[in-house]
């Protein structure tokens, strides 16, 4: 199974859609335990790559990816700005030129993104971060494949496991960002950027479950 | 001379801060400042960060100091940004933002390099108040 620009193009889409429809309810988990902005802020950063992306529609996938996180690194405004920048820029730069993307290439991608963000974030899996949802998907991901079971299959499987991820962040206390000043007191709240980052994979795995392949 | 800037969530606090660094140095250096988004709400903004630096640089290299969080990927992804004829010359000081920048203005001011300054300013992370 191949990933096209347009189906690239159409995720994203979806995203922005799926952002803008949980601006309240990640800016209310943001509100717990951060600084209640992260629904807000993504949604502003993502609306910016809506109006944008006319301007770079026409591009190769790569450049596309470089582009979304150019944007949202110039108007989100938070932490997540450079870290969904980074990822996207990074998920960019792995697929390089490319017009269609096979299941090495979603590997690829995904594992330059979320290596970009640890660096950038200088965070681990268990810090209560958005890697808690992201690092078990990628995982997955590789495992299923590596099993044999189809793309569709793995990708499912991957966003089953980064919705444990994210439950796993509501038993951990914070390590990273305004939480971590909490401390002990974070525990028993679901952090809002690995539930953002649920939401994006859950998004890719929905669309491609839907692809007639 | 090395210049400094400013970067905060915050206008007021960035604004508030260059005052006080841009009083204490006599305009004798340049600083800059960055805080909050472009439309006017908490939080940082690389683009912005990224100019001030370039305004900064007079040749001797630029220090910047940072609040929290997004400040410091923000200032770091700056970095990124400026790579090139800017290699090796802007540094980001681990340091407190009003300690660390008061330090560093005063330090750039009397003519110290780049990494002179950026000592001084991390120092101010043991300054004893009372």
């Amino acid at each position: 199974m191949m990933l096209t620009k347009s189906d690239v193009t159409n995720i994203l889409d979806v995203i922005i859609k799926i952002i803008e429809d949980n601006r309240q309810y990640l800016t209310d988990l943001d509100a717990a335990i951060g600084d209640a902005d992260h629904g807000i802020n993504l949604d502003r950063g993502f609306k910016a790559v809506r109006d944008k992306m006319t301007q770079f529609l026409d591009k190769d996938i790569g450049t596309i990816l470089k582009n979304v996180g150019m944007v949202l690194v110039s108007t989100v405004g938070g932490a997540s700005g450079p870290l969904y920048g980074t990822f996207f820029m990074r998920m960019g730069n792995a697929v390089s030129g490319k017009s269609v993307l096979d299941e090495n290439d979603i590997v690829a991608m995904f594992e330059a993104g979320l290596s970009g963000i640890k660096e950038r974030g200088k965070a681990q899996f268990g810090d209560k971060t958005m890697i808690d949802a992201m690092e078990p998907a990628l995982n997955e991901l590789k495992k299923a494949l590596s099993e044999g079971r189809n793309l569709k299959e793995a990708i499912g499987a991957a966003a089953n496991a980064a919705y444990n991820g994210v439950l796993m962040t509501k038993d951990i206390a914070a390590k990273k960002g305004r939480a971590s000043y909490l401390g002990e007191r974070s525990i028993g709240h679901q952090d809002p950027g690995a539930t953002s980052a649920y939401l994006m994979i859950k998004t890719v795995a929905d669309y491609v479950d839907k692809l007639q392949q | 001379m090395v210049g400094i800037v400013i970067v905060s969530h915050s206008k007021k606090v960035a604004d508030g801060l260059y005052e006080l660094a841009d009083q204490m140095t006599g305009g004798k250096i340049r600083i800059g400042k960055s805080g909050g988004t472009k439309d006017g709400r908490l939080g940082t903004n690389v683009d912005e960060i990224v100019e001030e630096i370039k305004k900064c640089e007079s040749g001797d290299g630029v220090l910047v100091l940072v609040d929290l969080g997004s400040s410091v990927m923000s200032a770091q992804m700056a970095l990124e940004f400026l790579d090139g004829e800017y290699a090796g010359k802007v540094e980001i000081a681990d340091a407190p933002l009003v300690e660390g920048t008061i330090a560093a203005s005063v330090e750039a001011s009397i003519g110290s390099d780049i990494l002179k300054v950026k000592a001084v300013a991390e120092a101010a992370k043991n300054l004893v108040k009372i």
